[in-house]
């Protein structure tokens, strides 16, 4: 196949474990259809490429209270119905398990794996005080710019 | 008919059926002919739909207790 390829780019606003998922499951769909895939994480949806660990980094008072206040990494998010205070999303994970579907940080794996392209958004990044060592390896860090340039040639764009 | 590789992707859930599928007929070369078990009932249309739009070509379909085996020819 010699044909440029088709692109997906998907933005990923949201910090619900549920919508993280159903924007990684179509990430890797397309992944199996030869796209090019981005995901842009931007604001809440920059929880997912947290790391589960503390890294210790210098912040101020405000980036301290955000980071407490965030979830840590995709395994951590909460569900965007039926939360229940953090009950909701053992419950999804059990049924998750239960019907051997793939558990979101699984998904994240399997989407670099398939070299979907995992971009943090700068801007939104430093808004909510996290730094780039706070955040997994393999990402890329942008802007609206670097966004709309692979968007504008795009044959699946969402906005999740 | 001669089948190059086979892959098993019974019990597993969407996206799981579809990935295996395309990273396994990535190491086929064209005109070989992939086998893909699943219990996925969605993939009776996913499978069919992603050979349509990527060229391959399904050769067979079937569908007995519950398992659904697919034949895909590589293009």
């Amino acid at each position: 196949m010699s044909e440029k390829k088709k692109k997906t780019t998907i933005i990923l606003f949201s910090g619900d474990y549920d919508k993280a998922m159903a924007a990684y499951i179509i990430a890797n769909g397309a992944a199996a259809y030869d796209h090019e895939v981005t995901i842009f994480h931007t604001f809440w949806g920059l929880n997912a490429l947290r790391k589960e660990e503390q890294v210790p980094v210098k912040k101020g008072f405000l980036e301290k209270m955000f980071a407490k206040m965030m979830p840590r990494g995709a395994d951590k998010m909460g569900l965007s119905r039926m939360n229940f205070a953090g009950v909701g999303p053992k419950l999804i994970k059990h049924v998750i398990k239960k019907h051997n579907a793939m558990p979101l940080p699984q998904l994240i794996e399997m989407a670099k794996e398939q070299e979907v392209k995992l971009v943090a958004c700068q801007m939104t990044v430093d808004l909510l005080g996290l730094k780039q060592e706070e955040l997994i390896d393999g990402i890329e860090f942008a802007g609206v710019a670097a966004y709309l340039a692979d968007a504008s040639e795009g044959n699946v764009n969402l906005f999740i | 008919m001669n089948v190059a590789k086979m892959v098993d992707a019974k019990g597993l859930s969407c996206p799981m059926p579809l990935v295996k599928t395309k990273k396994a007929i990535d190491e086929l070369t064209s005109g070989q002919v992939l086998e893909v078990q699943t219990t996925d009932k969605g993939a009776k249309n996913d499978l069919a739909a992603w050979a349509k739009v990527s060229g391959h070509k399904l050769v067979d379909m079937k569908e007995e207790n519950g398992v659904l085996t697919f034949w895909i020819e590589k293009a």
